[in-house]
């Protein structure tokens, strides 16, 4: 039979590897990098059970019991989402699995989206749990395999560790067929031991778990994964996934060292390439976590972080010119980049967000922010968004400060977060705000879909994964539920009945939440947005050129110089233009613009 | 190891965020690798769903490492966008191609009217790149055909008059192969439009 091959995207190849490697239950929560994985299961595998959870920490708490019930799991989140689920994953790391258990985690370097920058290669180190890092996206589908293997020959959990480069490149894999595990479902109520862990049992189980690193250290040495390539014997390279790749296009003629099994390290191999090789460099992106582990070991690391940076993604050049310093040859520089205007991404043309912020903006609200499209409303030219720091970190922090200022604080401050944030990790911190008899304001902007990951379901949007129709969490009776009283709906697009209403909301001495409606996400297809007007447009001889409108940042929305006059006689230094192409008609900012400038257009 | 024959093909794609460059790669990977070549593709987009700037490095030879292209390593630039053509100057090679949609999408900044469009995006780069520079209107194009959201297909007919060793139908198959069956007639016009163009 001829093999089939087919070009995928490393996310999808984590997928397949999960179909071939026999996996019948998959959970995560979005997050870029790793968002296509658990879609793309629920897309074209149905094979394997798959489900959004609420958040990480639930979605591994799900695939647990799915292991401890025989079947093959598989958990997939972000950096992040790992610390999220930190919680589960360290204890499960003692109590082992059953079925094979494989959590992937994909790092962000350099930030692309992300609220930090961190190497989850520590995690493996903190948990003692093994790590396998692919480099392409062959390798993310053999290693995904080979990892549910590890995972039931040494009964551990196994980290997959992904990242933006990896996750989000293409190349070929060679498909293989399906084979089921040959581990059985069933529960197994005799195994207290193992799976209840009460200290009695824990500290059997923390001995295993020392046993168990030093089998896997064995294990590493003769890891197939683990490829040692002697080329120039006067210098060799130790680097893993990703730096492996650009160390060896800008170096083919030097030896390797290539880690597949970044955790634990396979200490003979690596005694044996000191012994054929002159001089060790290090390459890897992010902390020097090998760097350290074979100082530790007792080597010298001729080069590692001393000239490979630390923080930020690595490149072929960024290596090229750290290890041959002078000798690389920088390109010519023909324009500067950093002169011309940049392009952030800026919510949609239309976006129910930008009302909200603006509201918020006009009243002089600090808002205590959260991790969403609406995150962009921190930049100009709205600025109305003042913290970020991790999902449901908003409710909480509105709530502490509101505690510092007392009464003083009621109408200036208030959190706001999405609807899948707060089914993320909004639920428990409002109900702290009500149980220990907090006053602040929370804003819930329901667009009825996870928007900024690129669409995803969730408990809120009424369809799972797979779009089956399920049951629609309905948040105002949740919020009741968690002693809310004060609970207000706002249209956002009608802007100043919303301004009104959260200027009272703030000023009441209470709890109190306010949730939107009317505000799918624009680009949702299910919802099929319609305005009354199909755009608008801008009449000439009324603009004054005040640049209000420009206020909201619409993207439909530029600015003309041009000195001129309106009809009336008003001197102006310019107009502004609307793209019809990119106006939708959502009517913000004919709210904005006092000199009735801006009128329905007509198709 | 490495020989000097084993050389890898460095296209750097630019544009705006719904312009079609994803699709665009899409049809870059197929091509390539049905005519038995490795390949890798790496994309990078902004938060949002639209609106910022998307590029993607698509590399074929026989054996391709880096998803990555080396700053200052491009052969082929294929830019859908003005600004975002310009922004990638310094990572063409000298001898570098270079084919420009021209299309000028306004940045957050220019539309408040703090910052300026760029102006003589094409002069700049005839100044390093003389002859090897190629500008088309695809929206233009698109539009006569009746529907401008093919101007991304147009680019590729252009851009597939690079590689004569490619034969016509290979483009046909892999855009064939990616859309839904109702949109085969336009695009392959649209692609025959841009083979013309240029
Ligand atoms: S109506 Fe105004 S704010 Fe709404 S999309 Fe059109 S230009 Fe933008
Ligand atoms: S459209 Fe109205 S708000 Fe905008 S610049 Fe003109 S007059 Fe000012």
């Amino acid at each position: 039979m001829k093999k089939e091959i087919k070009v995928l995207q490393g996310n999808s190849a984590i997928a397949r590897g999960a179909w071939e490697a026999g996996v019948k239950f998959a959970s995560a929560y979005p997050g870029t990098p790793s968002s296509e994985i658990l879609q793309e299961i629920a897309d074209n595998y149905p094979d394997i059970y798959a489900e959004w959870s609420p958040n990480e920490k639930v979605a591994v708490e799900v695939a647990s019991g799915a292991s401890i019930a025989g079947a093959r799991v598989m958990a997939s989140m972000k950096h992040v989402g790992l610390n999220v689920a930190s919680d589960p994953f360290m204890t499960l790391a003692y109590t082992g699995i059953k079925g094979g258990m494989v959590i992937v985690v994909a790092d962000d370097p350099n930030v692309h989206s992300s609220q930090n920058e961190q190497d989850s290669r520590n995690w493996a180190r903190f948990a003692k749990v093994p790590m396998l890092e692919p480099g392409d996206a062959q390798e993310c589908k053999d290693f995904t395999k080979i990892a549910f293997d590890i995972s039931e020959e040494f009964d551990t959990p196994v980290l997959l560790r992904g990242e933006t480069r990896v996750s989000h490149s293409d190349s070929p894999v060679v498909l293989e067929d399906r084979k089921e595990s040959k581990i059985p479902i069933g529960l197994d109520p005799k195994n207290a031991t193992k799976y209840v862990m009460v200290p009695a049992y824990v500290r059997v189980r923390r001995k295993f778990i020392e046993e168990r690193m030093r089998k896997l250290e064995a294990y590493a040495d003769g890891f197939k994964f683990n490829k040692m390539e002697i080329n120039d014997p006067s210098i060799g390279i130790i680097a893993s996934g990703v730096s492996y790749l650009y160390a060896k296009e800008v170096f083919p003629e030097y030896s390797f060292l290539k880690l597949g099994m970044i955790w634990p390290l396979p200490k003979k191999m690596i005694a044996e390439f000191y012994k054929k090789v002159k001089r060790v460099i290090i390459v890897e992106e992010l902390d020097p976590f090998f760097e350290t582990e074979i100082k530790a070991m007792g080597y010298k690391v001729f080069h590692g972080k001393d000239l490979i940076p630390n923080m930020y993604e690595l490149s072929p050049e960024i290596i090229e010119q750290a290890l041959k310093g002078k000798k690389y040859k920088a390109p010519k520089i023909k324009i500067k980049p950093e002169d011309l205007p940049r392009r952030p991404p800026n919510l949609c043309a239309g976006c129910s967000h930008r009302a909200l912020f603006y509201a918020l903006k006009k009243l002089g609200t600090f808002v205590f922010g959260d991790i969403g499209c609406y995150t962009l409303t921190a930049a100009p030219p709205l600025q109305a968004l003042h913290t970020c720091i991790c999902m449901g970190a908003g409710i909480g922090g509105a709530h502490g400060a509101m505690k510092v200022f007392g009464k003083e604080g009621l109408g200036k401050m208030c959190a706001v977060l999405g609807d899948s944030t707060f089914l993320h990790s909004g639920v428990a911190p409002l109900m702290d705000v009500v149980y220990n008899k907090g006053n602040s304001t929370t804003i819930i902007l329901d667009n009825r879909i996870t928007g900024m990951t690129g669409h995803q379901e969730h408990a809120g949007t009424g369809f799972t994964v797979r779009q089956e129709s399920t049951n629609m969490v309905d948040y105002e009776v949740l919020v009741k539920a968690l002693g809310v009283k004060s609970i207000k709906k706002v249209d956002p697009y009608k802007l100043e009945e919303t301004t009104k209403i959260i200027k009272e909301e703030l000023a009441k001495d209470e709890p109190s939440v306010i949730i939107t409606v009317n505000s799918p996400c624009i680009m949702l297809k299910r919802a099929n947005r319609k305005f009354k007007n199909p755009f608008f447009v801008i009449n000439e001889d009324n603009c004054r050129g005040c640049k209000m409108c420009l206020e909201i940042g619409c993207p439909a929305i530029s600015w003309r110089e041009g000195a001129g006059a309106t009809k009336d006689g008003h001197k102006r230094k310019g107009t502004v233009f609307i793209d019809k192409g990119v106006c939708v008609g959502c009517d913000i900012c004919t709210q904005i613009c006092k000199y009735e400038a801006i009128v329905p257009g007509k198709r | 190891m490495m020989k000097k024959n084993d050389k890898v093909t460095n296209i750097f794609l630019s544009g705006v965020g719904g312009q079609g460059t994803i699709l665009a790669s899409n049809i870059l990977t197929e091509v390539f690798l049905n005519a038995g070549y490795d390949v890798k593709k790496s994309e990078v987009h902004g938060m949002a769903q639209r609106g910022g700037d998307v590029t993607t490095h698509f590399r074929f030879g026989k054996k391709v490492y880096s998803p990555l292209i080396k700053y200052g390593d491009v052969d082929f630039l294929l830019s859908f966008e003005l600004l975002e053509s310009l922004r990638y100057i310094n990572w063409v090679k000298a001898d570098g191609k270079i084919l420009i949609n021209k299309q000028e999408v306004f940045p957050p900044a220019v539309n408040l009217g703090l910052a300026k469009y760029p102006q003589g995006v094409e002069e700049v780069f005839k100044k390093y790149f003389k002859e090897n520079v190629n500008v088309i209107n695809g929206q233009e194009i698109a539009g006569k055909l009746g529907n401008v959201q093919a101007a991304n297909v147009v680019l590729i007919g252009a851009f597939s008059k690079f590689f004569p060793e490619i034969k016509e139908a290979a483009w046909i198959n892999a855009i064939k192969g990616l859309m839904k069956e109702k949109l085969h007639e336009l695009n392959i016009k649209a692609f025959n439009e841009g083979r013309k163009a240029l």
